[in-house]
């Protein structure tokens, strides 16, 4: 049991139109690939919207089941997860990071409770005092300290800072996997790269593999180190990512890279920042 | 520059005055804010959100409502001769203006078409009483203006969620340019569209400015498309333009510390970059802002004076701007 | 908080007088407390005097003095109202956030329930119950059932909340930091929901006192306990308008009017501060 996540012709269909009529929306087609355990790596997804993506990695959080194939995660089918403890037991290693960081969290709500509950319930933190340590500990993973964001409601922040408490709390559980889905689509685009290349640092120190999920090709290129790229519910091209994206073969990925605004307008690239 | 220039700002301060349920609070969103746009021109306005560019455009669109205040500062509109200052105009010069000389494109084209009526009929609404003519006559007008836009003719007769999102978004181009105005203001138009479509629907903004000739105000955070479309582009940090220049020179030669960081971090396809240090501490609050020059707390390149004083924006090259005391030279 | 509500005294007009309006029934109800009679005694003043110095509000038939007839009615009826409101707000959330939040089967036959429920004809139901329990009759089974009746509308509205707070992310984000769904529904929902039970619960509080009212006008309750539509049946067997004692039917009706009045300008006005883009368009420059 050397996989960590094996997704094997996984298929997810809807049914869509009224009575009159009913449409078969194929929204993931026969998709299959998989992440060793031994090796984290960052695992990308490329796709626009339509994809199936999205989709796709509800299915892995189990949060949807799979119309046919199945999805494997530690070797078990996660379809087949039920019952409080299995699920906890899920929980605890595999973390999603959501599209939006304004509506990750509860705009009434302060966000410390999150990082404290998920302390409490996945890090084995017995009491207050102790859940405040792991919380503080992942902050500082993602650059950030307890003291900037005790007492503070989700208006309050950036969506760059909000999005690294996300992460911070995602590390709480030590999750094997994580599932981000279009994580910096929604934060500015000078905040991007700082969050982009934080992952490949978990991935480096912390050993978490990360399906990164996302529709820019430029960040991808930055930090995967696998890449699939969907349309329509299916699969058009994958392997290593560097390779593919220096050198796309499928007319969609060739299509998908043309598209790509290079702010390059023929000049040399400026000099960094002092 | 003021004599071809189609809008002039200067010295525009707005704020938000908030008075209710016992909190009081004064939002700075827009300080001190000058710069001007020639005939045919596209400028580019970046900055991260609560940069202060929405309030911008609302002020520059005449959308002036209370709690929104416009404190001081002229904003002037040159439409080949007919001038109108737009701090100071009434429903009915706005009336006058709106769509025949002045239109909008906005980041959700659903906003603009009616969600329960047929294209065409939007078209009629908006459009109709400054062209004129018969109904049939009018909207054989629009259906050359769709076909020169490269788009189907039978999207006249489609609702609205019959189209794709970039679909939609067209149809608000076309729509906005139907009268051929003096001028553009586009916010964040093709932010929500993926990444072909967005290519393909900012070919299209650059096609049909350039057939029409109109002066254009294109506000986006991303800079990439700023790169590929505008002519000049100015850089906006809590409530102030920092840099302004154009778009070419700043991307080879950025001055102001906030520019060049900006820059730096755009990714790139074919480099991959070391682990990006980002900026301490986040945008500050436009309801509490630093003294001084509002970027000193994270500038690299601070100094004593900057805390105290706010750097004015100077010219150092031929048409680059930049407002800050180490890179630009004293206030 | 208190600044708030000061504020919303000084500017909403609304809120002012529905506060004022309020005060004045809550006042009565409790000077109730101090009443010199005993409330269900009769023939303790001269009967049919009207209102005068002595007896501001007159007396009644029965030998009653009306005021302090009155404020013991007015207790009862908000009592009753408020009790039937309280009860009915815990079944239409319990149910109607469970509804939202579990869908599928739980949700199809909750709201099955609930629709019977709102279709139930109320007032013969009331009447029907009065006629089964007679002599057994009591305000607090009267105020169960009517509770028990009164739920299934709010809940349809609370369900819908809950069903759009579930497909939000931070109700995810919630899942995956471990919490059980009742931690869930209470911790992250109920802010959202509460604005909503809040001024429906003014409404409630409208609908039971007017459906006790309505029983007790027509004889349907216990007419032993004086309520303000206690009083009015009263009334009405003595044929007090025929007779001419204009102020025993006057004064009751007066108060409850004034009593939903203030309620429902409560309502209203709350509802507005809760709206932010009500709250906006009042913001002076």
């Amino acid at each position: 049991m050397t996989e960590l996540l094996e997704v094997a012709n996984v298929y997810r269909t809807f049914r869509g139109g009224g009575l009159l009529g009913r449409r078969v929306i194929r929204a993931v087609d026969d998709v299959s690939f998989s992440i060793d355990a031994g090796r984290p790596e960052i695992f990308t997804i490329i796709g626009e919207s339509g994809s199936g993506k999205t989709t796709l990695s509800r299915m892995i959080l189990a949060m949807v089941r799979p119309t046919a194939g199945t999805i494997r995660f530690k070797g078990n089918d996660v379809a087949a997860i039920a019952g409080r403890r299995d699920r906890l037991a899920f929980m605890q290693c595999v973390q999603p990071i959501f599209q939006n960081p304004f509506e990750a969290f509860n705009p009434l709500k302060r966000l410390d409770r999150y990082l404290f509950v998920t302390a409490e319930r996945f890090a084995g933190a017995g009491n207050r005092n102790a859940a405040e340590t792991q919380a503080d500990r992942a902050l500082h993973q993602v650059g950030l300290s307890l003291t900037e964001v005790r007492r503070r409601y989700p208006h309050e922040l950036s969506g760059g800072q909000l999005q690294r408490i996300a992460i911070a709390r995602a590390l709480i559980s030590s999750p094997m996997l994580i599932v981000a889905d279009e994580p910096v689509s929604m934060v500015d685009a000078s905040l991007r790269m700082s969050i982009v290349t934080l992952f490949r640092t978990l991935r480096d120190t912390l050993g978490v593999s990360i399906i990164y999920i996302t529709h820019d090709l430029a960040t991808a290129y930055t930090i995967s180190d696998r890449i699939i790229i969907m349309r329509h519910g299916s699969v058009v091209e994958s392997g290593d990512a560097r390779a593919v994206l220096d050198a796309p073969k499928h007319p969609y990925s060739i299509l998908l890279k043309s598209a790509i605004l290079s702010p390059d307008l023929g000049n040399p690239p400026c000099a960094q920042s002092p | 520059m003021t004599d071809t220039s189609v809008l002039n700002v200067r010295d525009l301060r707005a704020h938000y005055v908030l008075s209710a349920f016992g909190i009081n609070r004064s939002v700075s969103a827009v300080d001190t804010v000058s710069f001007s746009i020639g005939r045919n021109e596209i400028y580019g306005l970046a900055g991260e959100s609560s940069s202060g560019k929405t309030t911008l455009i609302r002020t520059i669109a005449g959308a002036i409502r209370p709690p929104l205040r416009i404190l001081s500062g002229t904003i002037e509109f040159d439409f080949a001769g007919k001038r109108i200052a737009m701090q100071a105009a009434t429903q009915n010069d706005l009336a006058a203006i709106r769509w025949k000389h002045l239109s909008y494109v906005m980041q959700g084209s659903m906003s603009v078409l009616n969600p329960v009526r047929r294209v065409r009929h939007s078209f009629v609404d908006f459009a109709h009483r400054h062209i004129g003519g018969t109904i049939p006559d009018f909207l054989n007008t629009v259906r050359a203006h769709i076909e020169r836009l490269d788009l189907a003719p039978r999207v006249l007769n489609s609702y609205p969620h019959e189209l794709s999102g970039g679909m939609r978004q067209r149809v608000a181009i076309a729509l906005a340019t139907i009268c051929r105005p003096d001028f553009i203001i586009a916010d964040e138009p093709t932010t929500a569209l993926d990444v072909v479509v967005q290519k393909s629907v900012l070919a299209m903004i650059r096609s049909v400015q350039r057939e029409i000739g109109s002066s254009m105000l294109f506000v986006t955070h991303d800079l990439s498309v700023h790169a590929n479309l505008t002519d000049r582009l100015g850089i906006m940090y809590a409530g102030r333009i920092v840099e302004e220049a154009p778009t070419a020179e700043l991307f080879r030669n950025p001055l102001h510390p906030y520019t060049r960081h900006l820059v730096a971090s755009l990714p790139r396809i074919g480099v991959v970059p070391p682990v990006t240090t980002d900026l301490a501490g986040r945008p500050p609050s436009l309801a509490d802002p630093p003294s001084g020059c509002r970027f000193h707390p994270r500038c690299p390149l601070a100094m004593p004076i900057c805390a105290d004083q706010p750097p004015s924006l100077r010219t150092v090259a031929n048409g680059h701007r930049v407002a800050c005391f180490a890179v630009g030279g004293a206030a | 908080m208190h600044r708030t509500i000061l504020d919303l005294l000084r500017t909403n007009h609304a809120f002012t007088a529905g506060v004022v309006l309020l005060a004045i029934v809550i006042v009565i109800a409790l000077l109730s407390f101090v009443s010199p009679y005993p409330p269900n005694d009769a023939y303790v003043v001269p009967p049919d005097v009207p209102p005068c110095w002595a007896y501001p509000l007159g007396t009644n038939s029965r030998g009653q003095d009306v005021f302090w007839q009155l404020s013991v009615g007015i207790r009862n009826t908000l009592a009753f109202g408020i009790t039937v409101a309280a009860i009915s707000r815990c079944l239409a959330l319990a149910i109607g956030m469970t509804a939202g939040y579990a869908g599928g089967m739980i949700d199809r036959v909750l709201m099955s329930v609930n629709d019977t429920f709102i279709v139930i004809p109320l007032f013969p139901i009331l009447v029907l119950f009065y006629f089964v329990m007679r002599d057994r009759m009591s305000w607090a089974l009267l105020a169960l059932v009517m509770a028990c009746l009164g739920w299934a509308y709010d809940a349809r509205l609370i369900r819908s909340v809950a069903l759009s707070l579930r497909t939000r992310e931070f109700t995810e984000t919630a899942i995956f930091s471990g919490m059980t769904m009742p931690q869930v529904l209470l911790r992250e929902h109920l802010p959202f929901v509460l604005p909503i039970v809040f001024s429906t619960t003014m409404n409630n509080i409208n609908w039971s006192i007017g459906m006790e009212v309505t029983l007790s006008v027509l004889g349907f309750t216990d007419i032993n306990t004086p309520t303000i539509g206690v009083m009015l049946y009263w009334a009405n067997q003595h044929t007090a308008m025929v007779a001419g004692i204009w102020w025993w039917i006057a004064a009751p009706v007066a108060l409850v009017v004034i009593t939903f009045l203030g309620l429902f300008l409560l309502a209203v006005s709350m509802n507005e501060f809760i709206d932010p883009r009500s709250r906006l368009n009042r913001v002076r420059g």
